[in-house]
């Protein structure tokens, strides 16, 4: 027994000073003060661009990194007593739950302006940092670009039953769903959903199991954003079977979508708040997000990569995002569809 | 063969120096802290408008709670039909290689579900890894879907046996051989010593470890969204993920609640038909001579240790090397080891202290106030871990900003999720705890302290390393709790797993996620060097 509990001491000890030394490594002396953000980007995607801001200013960054739905519902709990200072979202929904609760405050206009109206809020309480398209993946083994339908109303023939993947839950996926019911109208949408559902599409959970699933062959084509394939690319190699079909059709099928971020009013270091919103706005950033995360810049004179065809190129939707804030309709749709439990 | 009934064994401990009333002080103390998520869930579904409630009445909301309690039910019986015998043939038996066995089988429990189903949807479903590869020697038409019901049973009851498992296994290392061995030597078979002797000694372990694989599954998102079969939990979590409607998902845990406080109350009603419990210091006997059955017993352990342990662990060191082969680079994690380390370690110990004060009166004072506190201390063990974190962040940021995003409250949360583990396996042991032993230590002078100290804690630490264990292995891949309420810049191996997965950055999810196997592996070695097991005779 008393081997047992000495034993138990001493590893506890351990344990706890190893912790200790790893957590005051972590905590560097604080000149420029710090910044506290919840993330909910991935830290693979971003910690990189927070480490570049850290070099360049010497403002240290706290990251809590979540998934964007659980980060907001934490801001929602905290309320005015939250210690973060940003906000950075995956997506656009998340952003506005906060900002309904009246906890963003609205960014100056320079930090506004270079980016395009439709990639902000229009009470500028946040600005898009980075943009992602929407697109079909298909798998290059069975099927060529020039078998796919011009727009997404193509999938409702019977052609493509069994074929289709898609992700109902996926915040992107709705938010190209409420464009649709802008564009097209509440009826068309509905018919749209239940002729995809009569097909019989296999549901996912997001949308790089999706990417996977036309990769593998399990299915043959998948409504998801643009980026995640060239992960799948980088990590299998270039013969990976599958790539992005851009609809460019200047309908809700060619959607383009844009991360966000914005600043807590009750944040307690505004001054670097502001830093890093600019910085993460700035062409050094944003060269970061078209070449390491292959996504699309927000701000002129930097230019998507890996053959991405450039924005102005695109007929994307003109839809404003501000309009893709009706959420609530189309988790209603989705429901009474009987595409959501 | 005579069962002696329970309570012909009993001696009031008051007889051994007085009812220790004073123990109900830490015990309500930790049920008030425990009850903190189910205060929020009702502050929660109460702020909510009426329209909310149309919510409970929709057909499909019983749908979905029925579909999550068929699953729960069938992944329990099978997670009991797999880890009895094996728990049997590490403890009683001659079998080969036991004690390393005897480690490994809890090991599955480290593997965080979104991962392993993940792993097995990559490598089993239809057009996956491993149908892709047979498919050459062995051209199936179709082959079976792993999608949906069937598909989640067998990942589940994978994931979740070690919770019998682990309880059934300290019952069995520490309950006294004699009866088994009086049994034989009146002629019963081996088989009939089991049914008749062994099983019932187990009925607490048994209904304990089955009741949280039951609550498991009920809160599980990661492995059922992934299977494609939809729960209960999965509807909760997608009024967080899409309207970030936390009223209407406080409700449906609430139902969720209820659904807990009605398998309490199976369970307390199974639980209360205890038969022996007896249990001298346990003293090495011989094992059971398995024979011809080696063989096959060696199989089933291989099969449930493959396809639990070496079919992800085998998933992850594929994705490692397609990674490395493409020039992904493994970054030094050195900080989130010593992380998780420290956070499984302290939840491990605070849990197990926490939960001794409300075992030993639910075992030693049984009555109708223990018996509440040990249920009211499941209520939110069904409740979605996303949950019980958003619960700890309301009271932590608005009412202790002080600890908010501290360890402390870090370490809080994992006890008030992980509590239940400990308390089953801590009964167990309990029970088996011959009272004579603790009276004569009371009547040769001990106080109650220095019998519990001398006495009856030597006795049951296989249960308290169990209970130890068990935490440390789910604190190591806990997730919700980890991400809301870490202090910052806390990264621990579980965060690293699941935000390289969810970008499907495979390559470096694997690298974390191998070191968490090999974490808890040495873990298990630790706790698994404990006096009893170390006496125990080799094979």
């Amino acid at each position: 027994m008393i081997r047992l509990f000495q034993r138990l001491l001493f590893t506890l000890m351990t344990i706890t000073l190893a912790g200790c030394s790893a957590l005051s490594t972590a905590q560097s002396t604080p000149n420029a003060g710090h910044v506290v953000v919840y993330s909910g980007r991935s830290e693979n995607l971003v910690a990189p661009v927070f480490a570049q801001f850290t070099q360049a200013t010497g403002v240290r960054v706290e990251v809590r990194y979540g998934s964007t739905a659980e980060l907001a519902a934490t801001l929602l709990e905290e309320g005015r007593s939250s210690p973060a200072d940003i906000f950075y979202a995956q997506d656009p929904g998340g952003l506005g739950a906060v900002t309904a609760a009246g906890l963003l405050a609205p960014l100056p206009d320079d930090l506004l302006s270079p980016v395009a109206p439709h990639f902000r809020a229009e009470d500028g309480t946040w600005v898009g940092v980075s943009g992602r398209a929407r697109v079909v993946v298909y798998n290059t083994k069975r099927l060529r670009p020039e078998d796919l339908p011009q727009d997404l109303r193509g999938f409702t023939d019977p052609r493509w039953r069994g074929k289709i993947g898609w992700a109902p839950t996926n915040a992107s996926f709705q938010a190209m769903v409420t464009a649709m019911r802008k564009m097209w109208g509440e009826d068309e949408t509905r018919a749209w959903l239940l002729g995809i559902q009569a097909n019989q599409p296999v549901v996912f959970e997001g949308n790089a199991p999706i990417v996977a699933a036309v990769g593998n062959g399990e299915i043959e084509i998948g409504f998801v954003n643009h980026y995640y394939l060239y992960r799948f690319l980088r990590e299998q190699g270039e013969t990976f079977p599958a790539r992005n079909y851009f609809m460019n059709n200047g309908g809700p099928d060619s959607l383009i979508l844009v991360s966000g971020i914005g600043r807590l009013t009750s944040g307690k270091n505004p001054e670097n708040a502001l830093k890093l919103i600019r910085f993460l706005l700035s062409p050094v950033a944003q060269q970061y997000f078209a070449s390491q995360t292959y996504e699309y810049p927000v701000i002129a004179g930097v230019n998507p990569e890996r053959g991405l065809p450039p924005l102005d190129s695109l007929t994307s939707a003109v839809i404003n995002l501000e309009q893709l804030a009706d959420l609530q309709g189309t988790l209603d749709l989705l429901h009474a569809t009987g595409i959501l439990p | 063969m005579t069962i002696i009934a329970a309570k012909d064994l009993v001696i009031p401990l008051a007889r051994a120096g007085g009812r220790a009333n004073w123990l109900y002080l830490p015990a309500l103390l930790v049920a008030a802290v425990m009850g903190l998520p189910l205060l929020y869930l009702g502050v929660r579904a109460l702020s909510a408008g009426p329209a909310i409630w149309t919510w409970l009445g929709r057909v499909q909301t019983l749908h979905l709670l029925l579909r999550s309690l068929g699953l729960a039910l069938a992944v329990t019986f099978s997670a009991i039909m797999l880890a009895v015998p094996l728990a049997w043939l590490v403890t009683r038996s001659d079998l080969m290689g036991r004690r390393f066995w005897a480690m490994v089988l809890p090991l599955p429990l480290v593997i965080p579900s979104y991962v392993g189903a993940y792993l097995y949807v990559s490598l089993l479903s239809p057009h996956g890894v491993i149908p892709s590869l047979l498919s050459t020697w062995l051209p199936l038409a179709k082959w079976p879907s792993i999608y949906g019901f069937g598909g989640a049973w067998w990942v589940l009851t994978l994931m979740t046996y070690p919770y019998v498992y682990m309880s059934v296994r300290a019952v069995l290392s520490m309950s006294d051989r004699a009866l088994e061995e009086a049994a034989r030597s009146l002629g019963y078979s081996p088989w009939a010593v089991f049914w008749r002797v062994t099983l019932p000694l187990l009925r607490p372990a048994l209904t304990s470890g089955g009741l949280l694989v039951a609550l498991y599954v009920l809160r599980d998102f990661g492995a059922v969204s992934m299977l494609r079969y939809t729960t209960f939990t999965r509807a909760i979590y997608l009024h967080y993920q899409s309207s970030f409607d936390r009223s209407t998902a406080a409700l449906l845990a609430l139902v969720l609640v209820l659904v807990t406080v009605i398998l309490l109350a199976v369970q307390q009603r199974l639980d209360r038909l205890k038969v022996a419990v007896v249990a001298h210091t346990p003293r090495p006997s011989p094992p059971v001579r398995l024979g011809k059955w080696q063989v096959p017993a060696l199989v089933l352990v291989l099969i449930v240790v493959g396809l639990a342990l070496a079919v992800p662990v085998g998933g992850l060191i594929y994705w490692l090397v397609r990674g490395v082969r493409v020039g992904e680079t493994l970054g030094s994690l050195a900080v989130p080891l010593l992380n998780s380390a420290l956070a499984a370690g302290l939840a491990a110990l605070v849990t197990v202290v926490a939960a001794l004060p409300l075992a030993i009166l639910a075992v030693r004072q049984a009555g109708r106030l223990s018996r509440a506190l040990v249920g009211w201390s499941h209520l939110g063990f069904a409740v979605p871990g996303v949950v019980i974190a958003l619960a700890l962040v309301f009271f932590g940021a608005n009412f202790t900003p002080a600890l908010y995003q501290t360890l402390t409250l870090l370490i809080v949360a994992y006890m008030i999720l992980f509590l239940p583990q400990a308390l089953g396996v801590l009964q167990a042991a309990l029970r088996l705890v011959r009272r004579n032993l603790e009276e004569a230590a009371a009547s040769l002078g001990h106080s109650p302290g220095q019998v519990f100290w001398r006495v009856t804690l030597p006795l049951i630490t296989p249960g308290l390393t169990s209970a130890a264990g068990l935490v440390c292995l789910t604190t190591l891949k806990e997730l919700p709790a980890t991400l809301l309420l870490a202090p910052p810049g806390f990264p621990t191996l579980a965060t690293r797993v699941w935000g390289a997965v969810s970008e499907a950055f495979f390559a470096r999810a694997a690298w974390p996620a191998l070191i968490l196997v090999g974490l808890s592996s040495l873990s298990m070695l630790w706790f698994h060097h404990n006096p009893y097991t170390r006496n125990e005779p080799t094979s």
